[in-house]
């Protein structure tokens, strides 16, 4: 290490979130909770600005800086898109909800940055400080997003289980870390790399380390047996943050297991695959038989995403460039799907606020027909119907999997697709067969119909056609870069 | 005796536990649970210096600060959080925490 002043190029991005953030927290400050809308416009145009210099000056070349703490790679990039294109989204759905239950405060936007820049972090991290870091800056800014609507004890009880969890997590995932540091002796990742691919047998630290940190990571993207939390935050928090919960910070803890694990530990396969292979399957099982009971749409989402965190893990558990490039296939149309699905639970809205049941969506078709036309698109897409975009993205990590001689894996994987289609069809079924129930009220917004129309309009079967080529060129130049 | 590395590792495992336990089986009051949280950090650090010591490397006490200022941030915003809760809800007992189910 010298003192030079490192090349601060790769960090452009995260660099203009972080100042631009706290230069909207003064605008905030001194023009009072009035700017809400003010300072949620210039959040998105500055995540869009970042996403630009992320694009034009940065690229996907692999560059290291602050001594090989910080890397960019085109893996790096193209999660970082989804990762922005997640936020910027949340912040678009958010405005007339956070004005109709009073909670419209400056605060709101300026967190979501913060968790972005954390998120931005945690994808470049190439140490285990940087991956701490960048770990705690999301968790601590999801947090308070869970309380946001503070005067409702749904919303703060949710910030407070979150809290609790995701601080044990911390909690494991630092503790592996220590141990990771003592037995190997360094916490960078390409040292890790390096020491660990020569030996014959990993030291037993290593290993506890190692899974420690994973199931520090499997909290954070709620994989089973670490999902306990995700039912009550999700039902908790206000709408707009669930559906930043299960978009962005999924992309970026799954990116970041994904950098930790081919970054760190790719000498380590046979160790790490196991446990991915397990959560995974944990995770799917789970996602669909206990989503069969819900009746509540965001407790529903919450489980569906815990179903879909274990689909994509089976393109990790691969261990094979194919699965990684599967698996960002599927993190980009699982992000459409589910910012569309939330989208129209945004949408559920009666005179007396906001319905969550699934009951309350009966009969739709025959008050709002293009909402039950998006709704369905997007319950098609959840259960992997074919011809849709879902469809494509359990095609790809199935195919991965079995490529890489898991087959039994890939058979759970479609056995518990079968029975979550279930619950995606009785929504259907709910919304086109039943007695109507009373309409919703409309008034959303523009951001909101623009979301669920575009989101509806990429899983739709138009868009194979269109998408998927560019999308699966676009994963596999993302995925080149991890291994080596 | 001299008290070797294996002796650090020791009481900060059983401080780890005591902060695992302490999240799991208290069925009391939210703050003690805050505390089990700050009581698993410090075992961390604990483990981060003796093996900084151990490997005469700089990173690991690097690395203890960190944690000791998120540990600061964390706690923060837990109190906040729990303030905010206690404020709706009139009372911080663990049981209490059951609006939602699960």
């Amino acid at each position: 290490m010298t003192g030079d002043i490192p090349s601060l190029v790769p960090v452009m991005p995260e660099i203009m979130l972080a100042i631009g953030a706290m230069v909207l927290l003064m605008l905030g400050v001194f023009q009072g909770d009035k700017s809400y809308g003010q300072v949620s416009n210039l959040s998105i145009l500055l995540l869009v600005a970042a996403a630009t210099v992320l694009v034009t000056k940065v690229g996907g070349e692999r560059q290291l800086t602050f001594g090989g703490m910080f890397v960019t790679d085109s893996f790096a990039v193209f999660t970082k898109i989804l990762v922005l294109t997640g936020s910027v989204i949340a912040i678009l759905m958010s405005g007339n909800f956070m004005k109709q239950h009073k909670i419209a405060k400056f605060e709101y936007p300026i967190l979501i940055l913060m968790a972005t820049l954390g998120m931005m972090v945690m994808i470049s991290s190439n140490n285990m400080m940087t991956l701490y870091v960048g770990l705690e800056l999301q968790s601590l800014s999801l947090y308070v997003l869970a309380a946001m609507n503070r005067d409702r004890t749904r919303s703060t009880e949710a910030g407070l289980k979150y809290f609790v969890l995701g601080a044990l997590s911390s909690g494991m995932l630092l503790y592996g870390v220590s141990l990771v540091y003592g037995f190997a002796g360094t916490v960078d990742f390409d040292l890790l790399a390096s020491s660990l691919k020569g030996q014959e047998s990993t030291s037993m630290g290593v290993v506890v380390g190692m899974v420690f940190l994973m199931a520090g990571l499997a909290f954070k993207i709620s994989a089973v047996p670490f999902h306990m939390w995700t039912p009550d935050v999700y039902e908790g928090s206000p709408t707009p943050v669930t559906a930043f919960f299960a978009a962005a910070p999924k992309v970026a803890a799954l990116a970041l297991l994904v950098r930790v694990l081919f970054g760190a530990f790719p000498g380590m396969i046979q160790e790490w695959q196991q446990v991915i292979v397990f959560i995974s399957v944990a995770s799917m099982l789970v996602g669909a038989f206990i989503a069969l009971v819900q009746t509540n749409i965001k407790r529903l989402m919450a489980y569906s995403s815990i179903g879909h965190v274990g689909y994509a893990l089976v393109g990790l558990a691969a261990g094979t460039q194919a699965g990684i490039e599967a698996l960002l296939i599927y993190l980009a149309i699982y992000l459409t799907m589910t910012l569309g699905t939330f989208g129209a639970i945004l949408c559920m809205r009666r005179s007396n606020g906001m319905v969550e049941d699934i009951s309350d969506l009966s009969g739709l078709s025959q008050s709002n027909l293009p909402l039950a036309i998006g709704i369905a698109i997007f319950m098609f897409s959840l259960a992997g119907i074919p011809l849709l975009a879902g469809f494509w993205g359990k095609w790809y990590v199935f195919l991965a999997a079995v490529e890489a001689g898991l087959v039994p894996l890939a058979i759970v994987g479609v056995l518990t697709s079968v029975v979550g289609a279930f619950y995606y069809i009785r929504i259907i079924k709910v919304m086109f067969f039943d007695d109507p129930a009373p309409a919703f009220e409309g008034g959303q917004g523009n951001g909101i119909s623009f979301v669920i129309g575009v989101s509806a309009l990429i899983n739709s079967p138009v868009s194979y056609f269109i998408l998927i080529a560019p999308l699966v060129s676009a994963a596999g130049w993302a995925a080149q870069s991890l291994l080596f | 005796m001299t008290i070797g590395l294996g002796h650090y590792l020791t009481v900060a495992a059983i401080l780890f536990v005591f902060g695992v336990l302490g999240i799991f089986l208290n069925r009391k009051n939210v703050i003690i649970i805050l505390m089990s949280v700050e009581l698993m950090l410090l075992a961390v650090n604990i483990n981060l210096v003796a093996f900084s010591t151990y490997l005469q490397d700089m990173v690991g006490q690097v690395f203890a600060m960190f944690v000791l200022t998120v540990a600061a941030a964390e706690a923060a915003i837990g109190l906040a959080i729990l303030v905010v809760y206690f404020r709706g809800r009139g009372s911080i007992a663990v049981e209490d925490i059951n609006q939602m189910k699960g």
